[in-house]
């Protein structure tokens, strides 16, 4: 079986976001730049699952600005096997929307042919959870999303997903779309002879046209802007005054 | 203008809170007709608020588990009646949406904190370090709504209950078992005091010293990420960009630093109070009130003198 891992070039969740001051976006210029940790997440379960001699194969594909090419090297050097990369985008500050890498995604799905995909719950980015949900879509194809925990079983997975009231467990039917959570695994570092070796690794270059899809978006972004700030309150020097303060201003 | 809002139905029924939170805001879009995938009760207890003009009902055992599947081919197959589909962003709707938009060939439009107009919407992006206002080209509107900064619907309404059309289960994916814990504290997302705990707490047994003061206060508890991956809490307590957004009138952070993928869930608390022994520690620049110290000698203290 052939595992597909969708990885996402997204800023780096420990850079501080700065929004442009002209409210056209988040600057991205000169900013840290990772793997969607949730997508870490995602290539680490796959490579799992190949270790266990559950899949054969483990293919990355990013959608995006070229420069996610280090996005899927770093794939490759965990342990995926090839990559593809769709340049959708010449600027960085052009996010290409979930149903349009849906699409992509689909197209690249009918061609290889895997067994199962795997994404990410959640771009930290744009923060939509929608892409491997329109995938599973369009393919047709059952999806478990916010998993925590998989077992694949000859022509189904067993998944547990995180969900408001506590834990689901579904199993689908293979192929199919799953979307993983934080607790799933703790992905692995790279070593760098394995750094070495992924610049050897196959990835091949495509454009959304190869797949006939067009990444126009269908949301106009009218405005940008940063969120209300708070103010740091008062330190209280003992629980007494804590309390004292909290009666007072009538918050208990 | 006509909006179709999928309520929100868990084992329990009907979540009234969020539902009617999502009918204040849909209605500021059209009529809107609610459906509920569940039990009569639950449709009867939707008909309730007021605003709705009209619910529809899906019992059929399909739909029992809430599997995305077979709700969003009933969802689709409603939506050509409707401008709007909308639901609160609950991990269900999460689900099941961006699947319904996928099939009608639209955008979704997650987490919706205001409605400009029909067409143009408001949303947090990177951890709610920026807002981002975007105006939709669809033919139909795909979204889910972040109930935190929405007041509920009062009850009052009777609208009348229709039976939605049937569904034919895909067969895609079979419910194998709920594992939900019941408290008889209150639901996180709704309730107006939260206490949560952090990484600090330390231990499993810890949490007892945070649900100690939480039920002192009337209060739902609630935990960092850091604390749910290390198994003092349970995943459905975890608050932040990837966990439950709250906003109650008082939230309480025990031992939590203040990452800001936590400061996404709660920030828009009305009043924040936390206890960390680190001064330095990011929490106090949001905190309201802060105390420096050891939290295992401030909390039961605290909770005696309240
Ligand atoms: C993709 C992604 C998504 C994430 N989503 C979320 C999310 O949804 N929610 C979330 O919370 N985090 C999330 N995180 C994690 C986040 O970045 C932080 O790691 C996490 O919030 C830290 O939790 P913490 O504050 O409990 O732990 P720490 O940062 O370790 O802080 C513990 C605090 O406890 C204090 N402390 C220790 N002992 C005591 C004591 N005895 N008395 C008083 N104070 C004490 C310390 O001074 C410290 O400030 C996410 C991270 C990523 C990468
Ligand atoms: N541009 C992209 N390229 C590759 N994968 C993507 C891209 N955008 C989203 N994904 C995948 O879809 C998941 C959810 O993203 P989102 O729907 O944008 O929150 C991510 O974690 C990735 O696995």
């Amino acid at each position: 079986m052939k595992v597909l891992v969708p990885v996402k070039r997204v800023i780096d969740y420990n850079v501080k976001v700065r929004v442009r001051s002209d409210g056209t976006g988040v600057d991205l210029a000169n900013v840290k730049m990772s793997m969607n940790p949730f997508d870490e997440i995602a290539v680490e379960e796959a490579i799992r699952l190949k270790e266990a001699g559950l899949a054969s194969e483990v293919v990355a594909v990013s959608v995006g600005v070229r420069q996610a090419q280090e996005t899927l090297r770093t794939a490759l050097a965990m342990g995926a096997d090839r990559a593809i990369l769709v340049v959708a985008s010449e600027d960085v500050h052009q996010d290409i929307e979930p149903l349009a890498v849906a699409k992509i995604l689909a197209a690249i799905a009918k061609e290889e042919q895997p067994g199962l995909i795997l994404c990410g719950k959640q771009a930290i980015d744009n923060d939509m959870n929608a892409t491997g949900q329109m995938l599973a879509a369009l393919l047709g194809w059952g999806q478990a999303t916010f998993a925590s925990e998989i077992k694949v079983e000859g022509e189904t997975a067993t998944v547990v997903r995180e969900v408001d009231g506590g834990l689901q467990a579904v199993s689908v039917r293979l192929p199919a779309v799953i979307t993983v959570d934080l607790r799933l695994n703790e992905p692995r570092y790279a070593s760098l002879p394995n750094i070495m070796k992924a610049k050897k690794k196959p990835l091949e270059e495509k454009t959304p046209a190869d797949y006939g899809v067009d990444v126009a978006p269908r949301l106009r972004v009218i405005e940008t802007r940063e969120p209300p700030s708070r103010k740091a309150g008062v330190i209280a020097k003992s629980v007494d005054e804590l309390v004292d303060m909290l009666k007072g201003a009538g918050v208990v | 203008m006509a909006v179709l809002l999928i309520a929100d139905v868990t084992n329990d029924g009907l979540g009234f809170d969020a539902t009617a939170k999502a009918v204040t805001a849909a209605r500021a879009l059209g009529d809107v007709t609610v459906l509920v995938m569940g039990p009569r009760a639950a449709a009867e207890e939707a008909a309730t608020i007021e605003g709705v003009a009209k619910v529809l009902l899906a019992e059929d055992a399909a739909l029992g588990h809430r599997l995305a599947e077979p709700a969003a081919d009933l969802v689709v197959a409603l939506a050509p009646g409707f401008t709007h589909v909308v639901a609160p962003a609950t991990a269900d709707a999460k689900n099941i949406l961006p699947r319904v938009a996928a099939l009608l060939d639209v955008m979704v439009i997650s987490d919706v904190t205001a409605i400009r107009d029909a067409e143009t919407f408001e949303r947090p992006i990177y951890a709610g370090n920026a807002l981002q206002t975007v105006q939709s080209s669809d033919r139909i509107k795909v979204l889910t709504i972040r109930t935190a900064g929405f007041d509920a619907a009062p009850r009052g309404g009777s609208a009348p209950i229709e039976a939605a059309p049937g569904v034919s289960d895909p067969g895609l994916s079979q419910w194998v078992e709920d594992r939900v814990a019941k408290s008889g504290r209150p639901e996180l997302t709704s309730a107006r005091v939260v206490v949560s705990g952090g990484r600090g707490i330390g231990s499993k047994e810890g949490f007892q010293i945070v649900e100690k003061l939480a039920d002192r206060l009337g209060a739902a508890v609630g935990a960092s990420r850091a604390a749910v991956d290390a198994g003092y809490a349970p995943n459905d307590w975890q608050v932040g960009q990837t966990g439950k957004v709250v906003a109650p009138d008082l939230y309480v952070a025990l031992g939590i630093s203040g990452a800001i993928q936590h400061l996404a869930g709660m920030k828009d608390s009305k009043t924040i109070v936390a206890i960390n022994k680190d001064p330095e520690a990011p929490i106090f620049q949001v905190a309201d009130y802060g105390l420096v110290a050891d939290l295992f000698e401030a909390v039961p203290a605290l909770t005696e003198k309240l």
